[in-house]
């Protein structure tokens, strides 16, 4: 038991209220189409959908065969179609063509299209010009939070991602305000938010909007979260960007999950078969493990194994009544834990055998080096390295922008090198990824005039040391683009450590990263947090490019108990890690919070990379 | 009127047959029609004879068989090759020849060879016993029985694909009587062996017996089979005749005479319910009648007077001797119910009314009133109509359709096309009836056969003047009418030169509308004069039809150029592909090399992407993106480069990446190609080093790699080396490279080979904590216990200095 929670700990408001509200409203669209019906699903829609509503709620309601979205035609025999979509374009298109086929074939049926979590014009707009919007109903199916855990909420938007960070497209962001509209109204109004970033702002403007367009309601309720915090992923894309090695982050990096449940593959399962586990704070064994670094989590997994076989031991001294106390009580709940416990040491082997290796530990060294900023030269030429070998096309680009965030963009040779080189090893194709990267601000290249650290460097050594710090700022602020290594040292996230950083007992959210770096979002919103407003991280939020995108709005009456000022919803849009989530457990028990976490999706490094990586299908 | 009937004999009691004569033959048959081989076209098509007795006579004799061709012209020439044992005609009007050693020797209209197939190996080594000619929906196709008694045969002549039949079980000797049967679009064969019936699929011999059949039968002589392949008669030596659809399982009548039958031909009206079957035997015709129901039969009896042949036409049977050519047919409803003696049908009396007002007698009146009070005017009119097209005499044909015009005054809406139709139908008729032309078609084959086809026919005999009457006054399309027929017939001549056939044509035609000259080219292709066919190409403006012509001639070359000409792309790309596929990799490119503007467009098509990519490098130039410009213009040098490697060395390279490509290429074993590519894209001396590491390791090519890593010093260092040996577990390879690793490496190569003594030797060495440690923890039991005291040891005294 590494972290219990404090005592005086706050208390979760209680979510599972969202999923009766989805799945309700779910139930009453399905009813607006009487009868036996088949029931088209997107596949994206499917785990959120399943932990909504099962099979047998679906079939209750008449739901004769379950259909997944593909490019094929449909052979369903049904008098009614119903599809269950997100609203994008190439849907529309397969719904048209349906339609369309069986109007060839001179076939009447019932067609009903449910877009969650909102339709657009856009959609409707296909439909008119495909000439079938006469035939389809449009109804929309605002299910846009799923709780997956205790204190996560996901919109199960992982495209929003590429949507607004590299296309700009904003039409999330009113789905977004909805979904803050629908807690306000649930949980009770906010009394103080704060945000930082350009999507943040924008969302928190729109909900405001919704709010006093239906104010009244909420007003005169007691807010039961104190705190609401908005962030952009832009903020911080270098946290996103770390390896993880918090046990829940390992993993969704090397088996992926997925809305909350992981499929554990033979060679975790030790059997032929693979395991579909869901993870979230029920599952008592991983509930202890999910947050601890993973150097420890296999002594712990040891301790526990030690501990079930002495429960299980207990049994031999009992007599008759006790052990039919033991059987009905305690058996059950044993062999559970003891299932549970199996497979998270199968987990764990497998990641051992992959983690453990020289390659790894020299990519983490990388990466704790490119964070400080000491060794840039050996680290370019280990990312060459890694490039020509051909590790990983995702690992390296991921190392490339880290490379390029931490320097404040590649120097100009390096930049043409190293793309030169990433192409000859992975294909010409990805000439658009760094495009897209370039446009993301992930991977920039140094203007050619930008020659300031040079300069800076130059004139330092000129000076004497506290001018020097002087003419750092200067020259910092001259940059246009973040400065992560200023803002690093602004607000000491790389730690000073003497000697080991243990890992056993952190003192600071850096545990997540092996006490190498304290996330910056984490940091921004611990920061924040305690001086309840932005006052005196002008510095930072210049060096952020966001002076003008923070905000603070604090209600003057203060009817929130003290025990609702100490929750706090963080709302990461663009995604968040679960080394971020773990952080701020940390931080929450430290200081006596209690976080949730709203998020568009889950994410890490491979699925950022992957949203900018242009790959032919 | 009785003396027109006069010919007609009844049958049954309401079907009338009658024989008319077409022609009087005028072919000078120097021997017995019995001693010939007789073959006659469907569709009043042309006949052949030839002569069989040199075959039957010994070699050394004299007379020379001569094969003749009449009707549509007398033509003929002595036969030189092979003994012929069956002669028959295709649905194209083609003459086949079936010769004893299996070859089909095809001959046009005007005994113009056209062509020669074989019909396989095991025909040519068991000789032809007997071969039929039998038509098809596909086109007319080939049976043959051979010498070893099976059968084989080709269900299109044109597009030629054998079939063997299997063998029929307990076969001795040939079968008594066979036939090919065409159902379901599938050829069988039906043979009889004595009393017992075969039915001879692609795939199985089946023994059947036709349902009814009365028993006593000792053996089957003859079989016939209808025009359609629907009914069947089998005569049996006892003179009983079973008559039956084809597939035996229902019989429709029998009889019995006593007649041994040579010869047997159905003869049956379109939609009739009576069948009947045309017994010829010595100089007496027997027209036998099944009716439904009855179980006798009666046969109506003609007699000849000659020998006479019988050709089974769709609705009725031609029947020719050395002196007459006649028909024998079922009369036509309209026709008896007009000219029936004694007949009250509403034709019969408009017929007779018009004959009074012509007499001017108030008759007329009388019948008009009639039939008016019957209300039957307009059906009288139609009868009239149909029965004249069913008349084969002219003066028949106008009484009839002067009646129906005296009718048709007294109607108010009739609608006139009907009657003018038939009028424009008959004046065809009649011409190509004409003894001079002698094409005896009936009404209802000339409707089966469609003007488009007769026209074509008239062509085949050269009749063009005629063809191109009947279009005019038929008023067809350009298209489908006079230009087809310019443009095919001067193909056909055959002694003149190329050259100025061209010319002629050309000066012909000039620019008629409709006229297609590649239809023309193709036609003479057909008669196989490619050389006019490429000269009339020459007239083609649209090169998109030249082009697929000239690749069908095989002229691929030439194609290609005409392509180029045109400057369109498209069809460039169609000649490429075919080439492609026609010739092999070294000539295709030999063609290319000689036309470089195939070779740049074929470059273009396979990297039809390569364009789109010079666009971009283009607009990246213009962007001053200069590092995207070249990283692009790499792309497409990859491409063609991929492209020539998968042309050369076959394999996949499209679409890798550069190291991708070099890696195939060394795992392919082309080191000097793979060496070029990496100079040529400047690759890094590092990449290519990790590279080559990595695929000569997957090859476990240990010798080469070993030789590699001594080219010169490696700039990736040696470790490398040791690690990819012990991931393919070559403990003894990886140990050679352990010893070159530089000192800063040394302990890491050394743990990895497992040599952990001498690692802690010279970690000591490095006195490097770190190394030290990493050496104790690769200490493991007792065998490397004193490694690690050793290691302890090194460490206490490094403290205490």
């Amino acid at each position: 038991m590494a972290f219990p929670h404090r005592l005086d700990a706050p208390e979760l408001p209680d979510f599972s209220m969202l999923k009766r509200l989805a799945r309700d409203q779910l139930i009453y669209l399905l009813e607006q189409l009487p009868g036996k019906k088949d029931l088209f699903i997107e596949a994206d829609l499917m785990s959120p959908l399943d932990r909504i509503a099962n099979v047998s709620i679906l079939k209750q309601h008449e739901v004769d065969k379950l259909y997944k979205v593909e490019n094929k035609p449909a052979v369903s025999s049904s008098e009614q179609l119903c599809f269950l979509v997100r609203p994008r374009i190439k849907n529309m298109r397969y719904v048209a063509s349906l339609v369309n086929a069986d109007k060839l074939a001179g076939r009447t049926r019932k067609y009903k299209v449910i877009f969650s979590p909102q339709k657009f014009h856009a959609c409707e707009m296909v439909l008119e010009e495909e000439g079938v919007y006469g035939d389809v109903s449009c109804d929309e199916w605002a299910f846009s939070l799923l709780p997956l855990d205790v204190d996560l909420l996901s919109m199960e938007l992982p495209e929003f991602f590429r949507d607004y960070f590299l296309e700009g497209d904003q039409r999330w962001i009113n789905t977004v305000a909805q979904a803050l509209h629908l807690l306000s109204t649930l949980y009770g109004p906010f009394p103080n938010c704060y945000g930082i970033g350009r999507c943040a702002k924008m969302s928190y403007e729109l909900w405001r909007t919704l709010e006093e367009e239906e104010d009244g309601e909420t007003k005169g309720r007691r807010p039961e979260i104190g705190h609401i915090f908005l962030l952009d992923r832009d903020v911080d894309f270098v946290t996103a960007l770390c390896s993880q090695v918090v046990y829940e982050g390992l993993v969704d990096d090397t088996f992926r999950i997925k809305c909350g449940s992981v499929d554990f593959g033979p060679e975790v399962t030790s059997s032929d078969r693979s395991l579909k586990v869901l993870l979230n704070a029920e599952d008592k064994v991983f509930n202890e493990i999910r947050n601890e670094h993973f150097s420890n989590v296999f002594g712990f997994l040891s301790q526990k194994a030690r501990n079930l076989q002495a429960q299980y031991d207990r049994r031999r001294g009992m007599d008759i009544k006790q052990m039919k106390n033991f059987v009905s009580q305690e058996l059950k709940g044993l062999k559970q834990e003891h299932r549970l416990l199996s497979v998270h040491i199968g987990a764990c082997e497998s990641i051992m055998k992959k983690k453990t290796k020289q390659d790894f530990q020299e990519l983490i060294k990388t990466e704790h080096a490119l964070l400080e900023g000491f060794n840039i030269r050996e680290s370019t030429s280990y990312i060459e390295e890694h490039i020509d070998r051909q590790v990983s096309p995702i690992e390296s680009l991921r190392l490339m922008c880290l490379l390029s965030i931490t320097e404040n963009g590649l120097i100009p040779k390096d930049y043409r090198s190293l793309k030169t080189q990433y192409l000859q090893s992975y294909g010409p194709e990805h000439l658009l990824t760094f495009s897209n990267l370039r446009r993301a601000g992930l991977l920039t290249e140094q203007a050619p005039g930008d020659t300031l650290t040079a300069m800076e460097s130059k004139v330092s050594k000129l000076v004497t040391d506290k001018a020097a710090g002087k003419i750092t700022d200067a020259f910092s602020s001259l940059a246009k683009r973040s400065n992560f290594r200023a803002i690093s040292k602004k607000l000491n996230l790389i730690p000073r450590v003497d000697g080991e950083y243990d890992l056993k007992v952190p003192r600071d959210m850096a545990y997540v990263f092996s006490g190498a770096y304290v996330p910056l979002s984490c940091r921004v919103i611990e920061q924040v947090l305690e001086r309840r407003s932005w006052q005196g991280l002008d510095e930072v939020l210049r060096l952020l490019n966001c002076s003008e995108l923070a905000f603070t709005d604090m209600t003057k009456e203060d009817k929130a108990s003290s025990e609702s000022l100490r929750l706090i919803l963080v709302v990461f849009l663009g995604g968040c890690t679960f080394s971020e989530i773990s952080a701020l457990r940390f931080l929450g028990r430290e200081k006596g919070y209690r976080f949730i976490f709203l998020t568009t999706a889950v994410t890490n490094s491979a699925r950022l990379m992957e949203a900018m990586s242009e790959v032919k299908a | 009127m009785d003396c027109y009937t006069a010919n007609w004999n009844p049958l049954g009691d309401s079907a009338f047959y009658r024989k008319y004569e077409l022609y009087s033959m005028d072919w000078d048959l120097k021997e017995e029609l019995r001693d010939c081989l007789v073959a006659a076209a469907p569709y009043g098509g042309p006949l052949v004879s030839l002569l069989r007795k040199p075959w039957r006579k010994e070699k050394a004799a004299s007379v020379t068989a001569v094969l003749e061709i009449y009707s549509a012209s007398a033509c003929l020439w002595p036969w030189k090759s092979g003994p012929v044992v069956s002669l028959g005609w295709s649905a194209e009007e083609e003459l086949l020849c079936v010769q004893e050693d299996g070859g089909v020797l095809v001959y046009g209209l005007h005994g113009d060879f056209r062509r020669h197939f074989s019909m396989g190996n095991e025909v040519l080594q068991n000789r032809v016993l007997d071969a039929r000619i039998f038509h098809t929906e596909f086109g007319s196709g080939v049976a043959i029985l051979t010498g070893a008694h099976r059968f084989t045969l080709s269900a299109n002549v044109s597009d030629l694909k054998l079939r063997r039949m299997p063998e029929v079980p307990g076969l001795q000797g040939a079968p008594t009587c066979w036939t090919a049967l065409c159902q379901d679009r599938v050829a069988h064969i039906l043979l009889a062996v004595g009393p017992d019936l075969y039915l001879l699929d692609q795939s199985a011999c089946s023994a059947v017996t036709p349902f009814g059949l009365a028993p006593g039968v000792s053996s089957f002589l003859q079989m016939a089979v209808s025009f359609t392949y629907r009914h069947l008669a089998l005569f049996t030596d006892t003179g009983y005749i079973w008559m039956g659809t084809a597939s035996l399982k229902e019989k429709l009548c029998e009889f019995n005479c006593n007649i041994r039958a040579p010869r047997s031909r159905w003869c049956s009206r379109p939609r009739s319910k009576e069948r009947a079957v045309v017994v010829a035997w010595e100089r007496r015709l027997m027209v036998g009648v099944m009716r439904p129901r009855a179980s006798s039969i009666l046969g109506g009896l003609f007699v000849l007077d000659e020998d006479s042949y019988l050709v089974p036409e769709l609705d009725g049977v031609r029947i020719f001797s050395r002196s007459t050519h006649e028909f024998l047919h079922e009369v036509p409803v309209a026709s008896e119910e007009i000219f029936k003696i004694a007949s009250m049908a509403p034709g019969a009396l408009l017929l007779e009314a018009q004959k009074e007002y012509e007499k001017e007698s108030q008759k007329a009146d009388e019948y008009l009133r009639e039939i008016q009070e019957l209300g039957q005017l307009t059906q009288a009119v139609q009868q009239c109509i149909e029965a004249a097209g069913h008349e084969h005499r002219p003066d028949m044909q106008k009484s009839l359709l002067r009646a129906a015009s005296f009718g048709k005054c007294f109607l108010d809406r009739f609608p006139p096309d009907s009657f003018v139709r038939m009028c424009q139908d008959l004046r065809v008729l009649n011409a190509i009836r004409d003894y001079h032309i002698g094409i005896p078609l009936t009404y209802s084959q000339y409707k089966q056969l469609t003007i488009q086809v007769l026209l074509d026919r008239l062509v085949l005999r050269r009749l063009y003047p005629l063809a191109i009457q009947i279009c005019e006054y038929l008023r067809l399309p350009e298209v489908q009418g006079v230009s087809r027929i310019l443009a095919h017939g001067p193909v056909q001549q055959k002694d003149v030169s190329d050259e100025d056939v061209a010319r002629a044509i050309n000066q012909k035609l000039g620019d008629t509308p409709g006229v297609s000259y590649s239809d023309i080219a193709a036609r003479a292709y057909g008669c196989g004069r490619t050389e006019l066919a490429i000269k009339l190409l020459e007239y083609e403006p649209r090169s998109g039809e030249q082009v697929p012509l000239l690749l069908k001639m095989k002229r691929s070359k030439l194609a290609l150029s005409k392509a180029i000409e045109s400057g369109d792309t498209d069809l460039v790309f169609t000649v490429l592909l075919h080439l492609k596929n026609e010739l092999n990799r070294g000539d295709f490119f030999m063609t290319l090399r000689n036309q470089p503007m195939a070779l740049s467009l074929y470059r273009q098509r396979i990297e039809g992407r390569v364009a789109a990519l010079q666009t971009a490098a283009d607009a990246f130039y213009k962007a001053k993106n200069e590092f995207a410009a070249k990283a692009t213009e790499d792309q497409m040098r990859l491409l063609r480069l991929q492209r020539r490697l998968e042309d050369e060395l076959g394999g996949r390279f499209l679409d890798l990446s550069l190291h991708d490509t070099v890696t195939t290429l060394i795992l392919g074993g082309h080191n000097k190609r793979a060496e070029q590519l990496a100079r040529d894209f400047r690759i890094p001396d590092k990449r290519l080093w990790w590279l080559k590491l990595t695929a000569l390791a997957d090859l476990e090519d240990w010798e080469e790699l070993e030789k590699f890593s001594k080219s010169k010093k490696s700039p990736i260092g040696y470790l490398p080396f040791v690690e990819i040996c012990m991931k393919q577990h070559n403990k003894y390879e990886a140990k050679k490279y352990a010893s070159r690793v530089g000192p800063e490496q040394k302990v890491k190569a050394l743990l990895l080979v497992g040599d952990v003594a001498q690692a802690a030797d010279v970690a000591i060495e490095h006195r490097n904590e770190a190394e030290l440690s990493l050496v104790l923890s690769h200490c493991t039991g007792a065998t490397d216990g004193a490694t690690a005291d050793k290691i302890q040891r090194a460490r206490a005294q490094a403290q205490k200095k």
